[in-house]
């Protein structure tokens, strides 16, 4: 009986919350390249690529972080961003030798954030919202004082590797492709993924059942942190160097890419692979408004309105 | 073995714990004092707190939506919006004006009905409502500019005796708030909302219709918010109150409300937002560069909820001994 009532399309895509935003982001593309004459569909998906990438690698931490449960979110990834897309630039110094260091460098900045937020939440007991807040302040102006003026370019080789092109397909895609099958399998395999959703789900529940809820909230929100470091390298190497405001809009943005993709809102159950068609969507949402000759004003509008639609019907059918 | 210590010890930490906000607030106010003995005068503390009205009043919008458990990301994109109009279709259409305010508001009231018949996290549909003040506010006023109505500037430079307007109006709104949500009725059924939806939904009462009501009284604020702003600036700026978002949330925790549970204090929640304020003003005092200043802020904030938690640690270890 219930195979048969789950047969219908209905019933797999209520099964599989993550499909929405693959859906959406298709009858985007569909619409700007009907707004176009027809034309430009594979450069749109190219650039689609290429740009979503950064907001799976930024969002997957955010994911985390949320799927702990109510009140957990990550606010300081812009400042760690900004942080690391500074700092990988100064350690690499244009010096093909020191990508790696520079790779590492930013990552571990990232981590340091991490551990840092994962202090004012446990030792002060400070909210996570809060916490994450006021470390991203202070992360901000670390990365201010040192970052302003700094005018160095990428490696070559590094920037190549950001602008390269396998096969058609963006390398940096096939880097957030990967990070996408890591956090699925770290998720649904291992002790400590699985530990995730039990501790979202019911952390005292996961707490009396031998889970150390503490050392895994650790781990997330370093894991957080740490892949907003590597976001921020790579968007340096992305754009040609880096800039103070590169992570801004990546507050929201990672917010909104987890919730569209699936992943509860209160915890608990994440979805890795609904990241992906999120931040695909969000990317040619622009595009179609640009294409569709939006102003600034109207293109936000509508951003903001599709946004809340398609919230409110996934959340009507996952209901 | 000494139950009436272990109570007198719980309350005392009881008071501190509520008090923390107004001591953040006199040590700030003392630091920047002994920097500058000139700054202890009406006009010091004017130039000090002239910007605070708005953000109390946004504080007060957020605090409602936390009452219920729910955030709201949108406030600060909210304000900026009002101060586009107010500066633009305010002075020239005034009906007009007051329409498209009225209309914001039942903006407000339309949210918090998605999220009640619906369920939605309020986290998110705030999240895209921000985008939707925000380009709204950019089709408003495209370039930052317009001018406030005189009678508005004219209110906001009022000359109001022995203290600044801004000290009078925080504490008036402190007082009507208080009134309101912690010694009223319905007041009293918003905060249960918070902390026990069921109970209060058990008892007759339509969330929906509590929450709408909610939702519209922040707008109300915002709105408040948005047109104390413009007076101040006389001009206004789709960005230019993005800050307050963040800046309302922390007031709120920082005057010891929490984010569940219908736990929130008006006067602490206004005290918090005077805090940090008077943060932003102490900084240029004490000639600490600018790319370091939002760093100081945050550590205030962490300084000031850090306090709080061994304040708290401390009436664990009373109520245990």
């Amino acid at each position: 009986m219930t195979a048969l009532a789950r047969g219908g399309l209905v019933g797999r895509l209520a099964a599989r919350p993550w499909a929405y935003s693959y859906i959406a982001a298709a009858l985007t593309w569909v619409a700007t390249v009907a707004l176009n004459g027809g034309a430009g569909g594979g450069a749109l998906i190219g650039a689609a690529l290429a740009f979503s990438a950064f907001a799976v690698l930024a969002a997957l931490g955010q994911m985390l972080v949320i799927t702990l449960g109510p009140g957990n979110v990550d606010l300081s990834i812009p400042s760690t961003i900004a942080l690391s897309s500074a700092l990988s630039m100064l350690v690499m110094n244009e010096q093909p030798g020191m990508i790696l260091p520079g790779l590492l460098a930013a990552v571990g900045a990232g981590m340091a954030v991490g551990l840092f937020n994962v202090a004012l939440i446990r030792l002060l007991r400070i909210p996570p919202i809060i916490a994450t807040l006021s470390a991203g302040l202070v992360v901000l102006s670390v990365a201010i004082s040192f970052g302003r003026g700094l005018k160095i370019k990428p490696p070559t080789a590094f920037a190549d590797f950001a602008a390269a092109r396998l096969l058609g397909v963006p390398a940096l895609a096939l880097v957030a492709v990967a990070a996408m099958a890591v956090a699925a399998v770290v998720l649904d395999r291992t002790v400590t993924g699985r530990a995730v959703a039990a501790i979202g789900q019911n952390a005292r529940a996961a707490g009396f059942a031998g889970i150390p809820v503490e050392r895994v909230r650790m781990v997330v929100y370093v894991a957080s942190a740490g892949l907003a470091g590597l976001t921020g390298a790579l968007l340096a190497g992305f754009s040609g160097g880096n800039s103070l405001d590169q992570g801004e809009e990546y507050l929201l943005l990672t917010i909104a890419v987890v919730v569209i993709g699936g992943t509860d809102v209160g915890g608990g159950r994440a979805s890795v692979a609904g990241v992906g068609g999120a931040a695909l969507f969000m990317f040619l949402l622009v595009a179609m408004l640009n294409t569709a000759g939006a102003g600034p004003g109207p293109r936000m509008l509508l951003t903001g309105l599709i946004i809340i639609a398609v919230i409110a019907a996934a959340g009507e059918a996952r209901a | 073995m000494r139950p009436d210590g272990a109570a007198g010890g719980r309350r005392l930490v009881g008071v501190l714990r509520a008090a923390l906000p107004a001591l953040a607030f006199a040590l700030l106010l003392g630091t920047i004092f002994a920097q500058q003995p000139r700054a202890m005068s009406y006009l010091g503390l004017n130039l000090l707190l002239n910007l605070a009205l708005p953000v109390v009043l946004a504080t007060m919008a957020q605090m409602l939506i936390i009452t219920l458990g729910d955030l709201d990301l949108s406030i600060g994109a909210f304000v900026s919006l009002v101060t586009c109009i107010g500066g633009t279709v305010l002075p020239a259409q005034p009906v007009l004006g007051m329409a498209l305010l009225l209309a914001g508001i039942g903006g407000y009231a339309a949210t918090g009905a998605l999220i009640g018949a619906r369920t939605l996290p309020a986290i998110v549909v705030t999240l895209g409502l921000s985008f939707v003040w925000l380009g709204l506010a950019v089709i408003v006023l495209p370039t930052p500019g317009g001018l406030a109505p005189g009678w508005l500037s004219q209110l906001m430079r009022m000359r109001t005796p022995i203290m600044p307007l801004a000290l009078w109006a925080s504490i008036g709104v402190a007082l009507v708030v208080h009134l309101a949500l912690m010694r009223s009725a319905y007041g009293t059924v918003v905060r249960g909302m918070g902390g026990n939806p069921r109970a209060v939904a058990r008892a007759g009462w339509s969330l929906l219709r509590l929450r709408v009501a909610v939702y519209a009284l922040a707008g109300v604020f915002g709105v408040l918010s948005g047109l104390a702003l413009l007076g101040l600036t006389t001009s206004g700026d789709a960005n230019l109150a993005g800050r307050y978002t963040l800046l309302s949330i922390a007031a709120v925790i920082l005057g010891g409300g929490e984010f569940t549970g219908g736990r929130v204090s008006p006067s602490g929640a206004v005290l918090g937002a005077l805090t940090l304020t008077l943060a932003a003003s102490l900084l240029t005092f004490l000639n600490i560069p600018p790319d370091w200043q939002i760093g100081v802020q945050g550590g205030i904030l962490i300084a000031v909820l850090g306090l709080r938690a061994v304040i708290e640690r401390i009436g664990r270890a009373e109520a245990l001994a």
